[in-house]
């Protein structure tokens, strides 16, 4: 079967989200989904509008909107699911999506009772003053302006510079939520990220050094950008690395900065801790809630609540507020992050952790903003208590294998000789199992601090805070040369 | 059931698409430009130990358009909305957005856009619907784990089958349509046996269709990589003789591509150099090229981003870069053709399509090298894993996990966990031997490729 999207009217052309004829159109959709047997089923309605502007030396050389409009439609049976996704608004359109998923789990359209289904609840909407966050958020001018100043600075404190980049985008994204438990939510989502890419060179050696810095909720984050700071850093680190040696592999005690260096346990730990890995069997957590799976130094949480923090959210995308999830209380595994999908199939229950990048993906178990919590040492005694082993300023991306293996490039590093701080590094990446490095995390300092990022996975790529204060652990393979 | 298989009737209509893209220009007195759009229709399914896990489908279009203003300022937009008044809105932004072209570098349209496509055999499948896709995945789940006592589950596995089309048009009179379908499969397994770490690997498929895959072989391959993992060991920490399979060879070059990407040349985002084209980089037996259009490229289309058709391209060859991939905004600057590698951009991104890597003269490879017969000590690399965070493309260097093994006079043994670093530089420069056979792979093809001196860190 197929259609255009001009055969019928969007179920928004008209309208707007919260109007009452899209409340009504939606439970007649989720009524007829019921009385052909779903158990759930959930409709996820996005419009969503984006920008991006990119700087390259002296000159805006991209500048990229784009505007999108979709459904995401989920059905459940028993624990099994049926997932449709589509741009096409229209009734029919939405009617057919409705019957490839019923089709999915082998329902057929007759009707087995009209009262499943009792109807919406009054709307909650979380989009509150949100709704003049475009009129708010910095015009192009004004972020092709402060863009061209950032790149301009570079060149000027930078030396050996190569190649200046900057960019900025900004997400603005209206998700109405209706599914057949009476759930009926709005909300709009503002998200900007933006930072500065140097890389510089000289004969044979070369650097690249880049950060990123992102909110949520914050129109006016970026025009508040303390660009001299950054810049600061970046050149200061790209000078460092530009003639530094390669690291020396092997085995050693490791101190990994705040902030960023948070990825690691984003990576190597938080991941494990979603349900969606309880499902695959693919966590050597299952199963080990309240045993001692860290270091008693560890205590880490995932939240989506912290004001202005990329992955704060008002509610997840299955509708549902979010919570402070403790994830690990000095040492001991209290919780399991979890979604709709991971509740029916796992029995954890739901956080407030559903999570997509859009309406063409179903909702899944993922972190919002996941930090180790600060300890009492400062990250001078942190460097001290190490003879000789590695400091991790800054690092680089990373993944998680299907077993668990971890790896993480290190940007930018230093050795630690007598506790320390000694030359800088490169080259180097760490490498472990996050079953036998959390035990190993035998110091945190006091200086938490956080860091956006975007963490890609089975429901796309999603806006994250990392976190943590300086860390050190006893112990890691650091691949090197 | 109503879960129905789709034929393969379109959802773009070219001739209906552009007549009213030319009305709304003409209403907005927008008399340059040029409209790339995509459809899809896709179904997929993945299993958990006999039952369905996750079942999708989707339909999903996307349009950008491009349009010149009075002053030859390039702007664009995006949408996934194909209304007319969607597309009325996506000429306004980018209208709007025109007002910020790049002066220094403006886009034009490719001179190649209405010159003749490639004939190339495509072969169109119908869909055969979620209910059959369930039942073929669920099969190979239970032959995979039946293939070995030690797999105990299949966690990542998935099929699906995809019909997209791609159209491009513009406003000097360019009119491109194809369409193409995809089917894959991707089992990877988990093996574990007692008190031992778990062990995983994996296959993936493409083919036009389902009754394309080869199925058999996807289940074989997964059970014996990931038996064959089952009994490992730390490796020490040193430097060794390396072999690396296709599928890693070409992840490997693939990473490094900006070396010969006119683009990230051009941009400061490259090894290589506008001044360095000449240079030597690597051994004159290595032949490196890019074919969009090799017959074994599934599903590939025949024109780029900016409506120019695709082609075949040679890109290292007598141990130099012999040309490279462009767009059309690069290949001015070059003043040479462009390659059909371009995306559609207010700066058109360039990448390479599908690699395919040989000996050029076997007789020329220094050591007599063969991963069946040598009885050298090696480590055998099978895949990389992380490339996004180990490889500094414009660094040259990288440091990646891998999986493989040590090879000792014949016998493999699985290494338990190790990454692999080096600088591409030294490497092309000291392959000791490219093996005759040219192996197929997903994502292009290649020999086993020999490199001494690389430092591996185990233990």
């Amino acid at each position: 079967m197929t259609y255009t999207l001009t055969k019928n009217q969007d179920i928004l052309a008209s309208s707007q989200f919260t109007a009452d004829v899209v409340r009504s159109q939606l439970e007649d959709l989720i009524s007829y989904a019921c009385a052909s047997g779903a158990d759930f089923i959930e409709i996820f309605i996005e419009d969503s509008d984006f920008i991006g502007l990119l700087s390259e030396q002296d000159t805006i050389t991209s500048v990229n909107p784009s505007f999108s409009k979709g459904v995401g439609i989920r059905i459940f049976k028993g624990k099994k699911d049926g997932f449709v996704s589509t741009n096409d608004l229209s009734r029919t359109g939405l009617l057919y999506a409705i019957d490839q998923a019923l089709g999915m789990l082998g329902l057929i359209n007759s009707k087995i009772s009209s009262d499943r289904f009792s109807g919406l609840k009054d709307l909650k909407n979380y989009s509150g003053s949100k709704d003049q966050l475009t009129s708010i958020t910095p015009t192009i001018d004004n972020v092709g302006i402060k863009l061209l100043k950032a790149t301009s600075l570079l060149n000027k404190e930078g030396k050996h510079v190569q190649t200046r980049r900057g960019n900025y985008s900004r997400s603005i994204q209206e998700v109405l939520i209706a599914s057949s438990d009476g759930t009926f939510a709005r909300d709009i989502r503002l998200h900007q990220t933006y930072g500065l890419n140097l890389i510089v060179s000289d004969k044979s050696n070369s650097s690249s050094i880049a950060r990123r810095l992102g909110s949520s909720s914050q129109p006016t984050d970026f025009l508040n950008w303390n660009i001299e700071k950054t810049v600061d850093e970046i050149v200061e680190s790209s000078e460092k690395m530009l003639y530094a040696n390669y690291v020396e592999a092997g085995q050693f005690p490791v101190i990994l900065a705040n902030k960023f260096g948070g990825v690691i346990f984003h990576e190597a730990c938080g991941h494990l801790l979603e349900t969606t890995q309880i499902e695959r069997g693919t966590t050597p957590f299952i199963n080990k809630l309240g045993e001692q799976i860290a270091n008693t130094a560890v205590t880490a949480v995932d939240e989506g609540f912290t004001e202005g923090a990329f992955g704060s959210l008002s509610m997840d995308d299955e509708g549902m507020e979010p919570q402070e999830t403790v994830l690990i209380k000095d040492g001991i595994l209290k919780q399991f992050l979890s979604d709709r999908a991971g509740d029916l199939r796992t029995g954890n229950p739901r956080t407030g952790s559903g999570r997509r990048q859009n309406y063409s993906y179903p909702a899944a178990s993922r972190m919002r903003n996941t930090y180790i919590k600060a300890g009492e040492f400062t990250p001078e005694q942190l460097i001290q208590s190490i003879d000789k082993g590695l400091y991790c300023k800054s690092m680089g991306g990373g993944s998680v294998g299907p077993t668990g293996q971890f790896n993480f490039s290190v940007e930018e590093g230093y050795l630690i000789e007598n506790g320390e701080l000694k030359q800088p590094v490169k080259g180097a990446t760490l490498i472990g199992e996050a079953k036998e490095v959390m035990p190993k995390i035998s110091m945190c300092a006091n200086d938490l601090d956080l860091a956006a990022g975007f963490c890609g996975s089975v429901s796309g790529s999603v806006n994250v805070t990392v976190g943590q204060p300086h860390i050190k652990v006893d112990s890691i393979t650091v691949g090197g040369r | 059931m109503k879960s129905e298989s789709t034929s393969n009737s379109t959802v773009l209509n070219v001739d209906e698409l552009k007549d009213r893209v030319h009305l709304i220009s003409k209403e907005n007195k927008i008399n340059k430009w040029d409209l790339g759009a995509s459809s899809s229709r896709d179904l997929s399914v993945q299993v958990d130990q006999g039952e369905s896990k996750q079942l999708k489908a989707s339909q999903r279009n996307s349009i950008t358009i491009r349009v010149w203003n009075k002053d030859d300022l390039l702007g664009i937009t995006s949408t996934s909305d194909l209304s007319t008044k969607g597309i009325r809105k996506a000429f306004e932004f980018a209208h709007n957005a025109s007002n910020y072209g790049n002066k220094d570098e403006i886009p034009q349209f490719s001179k190649l856009s209405t010159s003749a496509l490639p004939g190339v055999r495509n072969i169109l499948r119908n869909s055969t619907g979620i209910d059959h896709l369930l039942e073929i995945l669920k099969e190979a789940e239970l032959q995979l784990i039946n293939s070995h006592k030690s797999i105990t589950s299949v966690p990542y596995n998935g099929l699906a089958e995809a019909n997209i089309e791609r159209l491009y048009i513009n406003s000097h009179g360019a009119q491109r349509y194809m369409n193409v379908t995809q089917a894959s499969l991707y089992l990877y397994a988990k093996a574990q046996e007692d008190g031992r770490k778990p062990r995983s690997s994996g296959s993936v498929k493409i083919g036009y269709g389902v009754e394309d895959l080869n199925i058999e072989d996807c289940i074989n391959e997964a059970s014996g990589k990931t038996i064959s993992h089952l009994n490992y060991e730390p490796i020490k920490t040193d430097k060794y003789l390396i072999c690396f399979t296709p599928e890693a060879f070409i992840e490997l070059i693939g990473s490094f591509s900006s070396m010969f990407n006119a683009r990230s040349i051009l941009d400061g985002l490259s090894l290589t150099k506008v001044n360095t084209l000449d240079q030597n980089i690597a051994v004159p037996f290595l032949s490196i090229s890019d074919q969009a259009l090799h017959p074994k490229n599934i599903a590939s289309f025949t024109f780029d981003g900016e409506g120019t058709p695709k082609r075949n391209v040679e890109l290292i060859k007598d141990g130099k870069i012999f040309n490279l991939l462009h767009s059309e905004s690069t290949a001015r600057r070059f003043n040479v053709s462009p390659t059909g590698h371009a995306g559609m951009g207010s700066k058109a991104s360039v990448s390479p399509d599908w690699l395919v890597i040989s000996n050029q003269d076997s007789k020329l490879n220094t050591r007599d090298l063969h991963h069946t017969k040598t009885n050298q000590t090696y480590v055998l690399i099978e895949g990389l894993n992380a490339l996004h965070a180990g490889v500094k493309a414009s660094q040259g260097s990288f440091s990646l996990p891998f999986d493989g093994w040590l090879v000792e006079n014949g016998t493999k043994k699985s290494i338990e966990s190790a990454t692999i670093a080096g600088d591409i530089r030294y490497l092309l420069k000291n392959i000791l031997a490219i093996e005759k056979e040219d192996i197929e792979t997903p994502s292009g093809i290649s020999p086993h490729v020999w490199v001494d001196n690389l430092s591996v860190t185990g233990e």
